[in-house]
């Protein structure tokens, strides 16, 4: 927080997300410190940050794993600081993880159902009961996750076990799940790692298609910095629980703390970023 | 629900079945009636625990509890005032118990009620824990029921036990309740609840993430697969007209769950199949604790060896073949070889 | 309630809660390696209590070699079992395990009533430990202070064991993190018999001294002793040597007292650890010298 610039600070009427002083210890470690975050909608926006600077805690922290011992969180004007995931997600939060969360023996059909039903309207009694509007309802559901499948480029796999997919499916397959949820907002954790470079720049494209078409706001953390340069108006940087620069991408590239905690001391400027 | 081919031959084939029950009589002896009906009530014993396990991965070895207090339930409804008076000879039997006086059906409901009742109360403070903690957890539950039981004799007439309950489970109305818990738990698990409940049990922080309430379906999911837990015992107190608090230990979840691992977690027809075969076999294995007779030597039958071959069949199965019969896998119209689609949905 | 009578209740609270304390032991040693609940555990008690019965009252042997006999040949059992039931699994899910470990505790029981027959069989006390002592108007059988004795003995030299020698070492190193461990060049299967094998042989003393205390032997005579000292170690925290014998003489003075100052419960004596078990696993789910487990999201 040293340049004080507050990104979009004039625009936080229209923030999604303002996170604001979140601090958040385990035991005597602070793994994230006095974070400030302004997330203005329909934005892509970017976190990056070295191995253990604290960005998957602030995820955790963001969608409610975490209650923060400081600070606060507020998301579409509600605040979600003690909130549970679940009740999160149903605000209009979506993620994904890093080591993707998938249920390796249902089929992707199956994995992208089960995000849609936070949407449901038909309580469970309905289904042994037989009602009709209950098995509109799936026939609802069935089709929506087809389309999605689809949209991720899974159309051909639908009755494929997830965890025979490559890796790079399964990315996609967890995207599509969590766009199932019908997300505002949609965390992306690490979306390029394990992908090879073709794959990482149809993820970027990917990205701001989603983003477009379903009317997102997205955050993301990336350790591929095409990726994060590429597709991000807005990056903030992390280290040791703290953030040490935030800025457009361009900014970012020149920023010398950028490039110390990326590089050591001795690296010189720019020759990476 | 649409009536596609699928569904309208799974009816004809339950149908006909049933048909084939009614004249059961006339070709199956008394023996194979009743083994007949104990597959039945053990299909359903085995359908709830695998709906508590096999698709919401509750571990749960409380099983036993909940067959008790079906049990216990409705024999005290089927059975009529007078014999109630006359049997609870330790201490008198305590109003309402004493004039309750229902229908046989009422009193499977009730029994299948009170114990899914049992198992909210549960639910709430042991739900929390995961995988093994949650065992024993409800396995002490069980032994709580199992004890409680032994004591409130003024309701349950204690260690004594209850004698002579109506038969009114005939073979028809075993196949009647089996359909019944079959076809609820499909309907369920083939719905988007079942794929929630097969991702609260692959990875429940997904789950949570996806916006589903974990502890609330695993709740409900314990208590739906109580109460069939307790329809089950319900019938098996009439199968056997007679119960007492020894028949619910631990022996009888073990039962159960070797029903569900043998036929394959999360497997509606694994289970049926799991508890038809175990039921038979366990009934076969009572001839090597018969003096067995070879025509030329007489070999004296060993007591307790059942329990010696079924325990290492259990053995087999989860060193050598993890996944049962069919896995996760359901037995359908078109794996057995048809064009029709998938299962009953 | 007499003096007298309190110190009896006293005692054998103490007696119960060092039985419960050693069988305890020997699970939360498994479990703090392996995070697997070892059923069996229970049944090598019985085991090793039939081997005693069968040394002094069939074989005529003294007492003192047929515990140490029957201790070896428990300790055989419980490294024969992990070989055989649990090794094969060790990369399954935990509940496969689990499983595995149920169908043995049945195997062992159902063998036990083949073997032995179902019938429960009683077992000579020696004079010395049944013969009370008169303390200054205070009756005390002498069992009910050898059983504390004996237990202390052999937890100080468990902890000597774990605390002060490579093998134990090992043990803790493993109960860390296995993999790590396997790394740095351990013999983690020899280990992890070894911890079986020390499991088994303090249940087996549970056992021997169990069938001193309460002079009969059975084939189930295991399940609840087993079960309970389970409870005991999740009491005292899963993993802690130490949390396990606390856990465990709790238990036995829960159990004792509670029954000795309300009679009227004494009916529901076996449903009261696992009231405590439901108890601590919603207050303090580590116990009370256990580490903390969290998932990592």
């Amino acid at each position: 927080m040293s340049d004080g610039i507050l990104p979009a600070e004039a625009e936080s009427a229209d923030a999604l997300l303002l996170a604001s002083d979140v601090t958040m210890r385990f035991g005597g470690v602070t793994a994230v410190s006095r974070l400030n975050l302004t997330l203005s909608k329909g934005s892509i926006a970017g976190i990056i940050g070295p191995n253990g600077a604290g960005k998957t805690t602030a995820f955790n922290v963001l969608s409610g794993f975490y209650t923060p011992q400081e600070g606060s969180v507020v998301f579409d004007g509600v605040n979600i600081r003690g909130k549970s995931p679940a009740d999160i997600c149903r605000l209009g939060m979506a993620r994904t993880f890093q080591n993707i969360r998938l249920s390796g023996q249902m089929t992707v059909l199956e994995n992208i159902m089960v995000g849609c039903h936070v949407r449901r309207r038909c309580p469970w009694w309905m289904a042994p009961l037989g009602f009709p509007a209950f098995y509109r309802e799936e026939e609802e559901i069935r089709t929506k996750g087809q389309r999605l499948a689809e949209r991720v480029h899974l159309a051909e796999n639908l009755d494929d076990q997830a965890g025979s997919l490559p890796y790079g499916a399964q990315r996609r397959l967890e995207i599509a799940r969590a766009l199932a949820t019908e997300p505002k907002l949609l965390l992306l954790d690490e979306p390029a790692a394990g992908m090879n470079p073709q794959e990482s720049l149809e993820l970027m494209h990917f990205i701001g298609h989603i983003r477009d078409e379903f009317d997102l706001t997205i955050l993301l953390i990336e350790h591929d910095m095409k990726v994060v340069m590429g597709v991000c108006q807005y990056i903030w940087v992390m280290e040791y629980g703290a953030l040490i620069a935030q800025g457009e991408p361009d900014d970012i590239r020149r920023n010398p703390d950028v490039i110390r905690a990326y590089l050591g001391e001795e690296a010189s400027p720019g020759s990476v970023l | 629900m649409r009536l596609d081919r699928n569904t309208f031959l799974s009816i004809a084939v339950m149908a006909l079945f049933g048909l084939m029950l009614v004249q059961a009589e006339t070709f199956l002896g008394d023996y194979q009636i009743y083994i007949v009906k104990l597959i039945f009530i053990n299909a359903i014993l085995a359908l709830s625990l695998n709906l508590i396990y096999g698709f919401t991965g509750m571990f749960s070895l409380g099983h036993a509890g909940f067959i008790a207090i079906g049990a216990y339930v409705s024999a005290l409804c089927i059975l009529s005032p007078e014999q109630k008076e006359m049997m609870w000879i330790l201490e008198p039997i305590i109003w309402p118990f004493s004039t309750l006086f229902t229908p046989f059906w009422v009193s499977v409901l009730a029994g299948g009620a009170v114990a899914a009742l049992c198992a909210l109360v549960i639910a709430l403070p042991v739900l929390r824990l995961g995988d093994d903690y949650l065992g024993i957890a409800t396995l002490g539950f069980a032994e709580i029921i199992r004890v409680v039981i032994v004591n409130a004799t003024p309701v349950t007439n204690g260690s004594l036990g209850i004698k002579g309950i109506p038969g009114h489970a005939t073979l028809l109305s075993c196949y009647g309740w089996t359909l019944f818990t079959l076809i609820v738990l499909a309907r369920l698990v083939f719905s988007n609840f079942g794929n929630v409940l097969r991702c609260i049990r692959d990875n429940e922080i997904a789950a949570r993430v996806m916006g589903i309430n974990v502890f609330c379906y695993k709740v409900l999911s314990f208590c739906l697969g109580a109460f069939f837990a307790g329809i089950g015992g319900a019938l098996l107190g009439t199968h056997l007209s007679t119960i007492d608090p020894k028949m619910f230990n631990f022996l009888l979840t073990f039962n159960v769950l070797m029903f569900v691992v043998a036929g394959g977690l999360g497997s509606l027809t694994g289970s049926l199949l799991g508890a038809a075969i175990i039921t038979v076999l366990l009934e076969w294995l009572r001839a090597i604790e018969e003096p067995m007779n070879l025509g030329f030597v007489e070999l004296p039958g060993i007591p307790g060896m059942r329990m010696v071959v079924f325990s290492l069949v259990l053995l087999g199965i989860i060193l050598y073949r993890r996944e049962g019969i069919m896995g996760t896998r359901e037995l359908t119209w078109k794996s057995l070889g048809t064009l029709f689609g998938r299962g009953k949905q | 309630m007499s003096l007298d009578i309190f110190l009896q209740h006293f005692f054998n609270a103490l007696t119960l809660g060092s039985l419960y304390a050693l069988i305890a032991i020997g699970y939360t040693m498994v479990y703090g390696i392996l995070r697997l609940i070892n059923f069996a555990h229970g049944d090598i008690l019985m085991v090793g209590a039939y081997f005693v019965f069968f040394g002094t009252f069939a074989f005529g042997w003294p007492w003192g070699v047929s515990a140490l006999l029957a201790v070896a040949g428990a300790s055989v059992l419980g490294i024969v079992v992990e070989k055989a039931a649990y090794r094969p699994l060790r990369d399954a899910p935990r509940i496969s395990a689990l499983i595995s470990a149920i169908a043995v505790s049945f195997f062992i029981e159902s063998l036990a009533v083949v073997v032995f027959t179902g019938q429960p069989r009683p077992v000579l006390q020696p004079e010395w430990l049944v013969s009370e002592w008169q303390l200054g108007g205070v009756r005390i059988l002498p069992l009910t202070a050898f059983v504390p004795a004996m237990t202390m003995a052999l937890v100080v030299i468990l902890l000597y064991i774990v605390y002060h020698t490579k093998p134990g070492l090992a043990m803790r190193a493993i109960s860390k993190d296995i993999e790590t461990t396997r790394l740095l060049g351990v013999k983690v299967d020899n280990i992890i018999a070894l911890t079986f094998g020390i499991g088994s042989a303090l249940a087996a003393a549970s056992g021997i001294m169990w069938a001193l205390r309460y002079p009969q032997v059975h084939p189930y005579m295991g399940i609840m002793p087993g079960l309970k000292a389970f409870i005991a170690a999740v009491f005292g925290g899963i993993g802690s040597i130490q949390g396990a014998v606390i856990g465990g003489v709790t238990l036995g003075f829960v159990e004792i007292m509670t029954v000795a100052f309300m009679p009227d419960l004494s009916g529901y004596r076996d449903a009261f650890a696992f009231v405590l078990l439901v108890l601590v696993l919603l207050f303090k789910p580590t116990g009370l010298l256990g580490e903390s487990m969290e998932e990592k999201i």
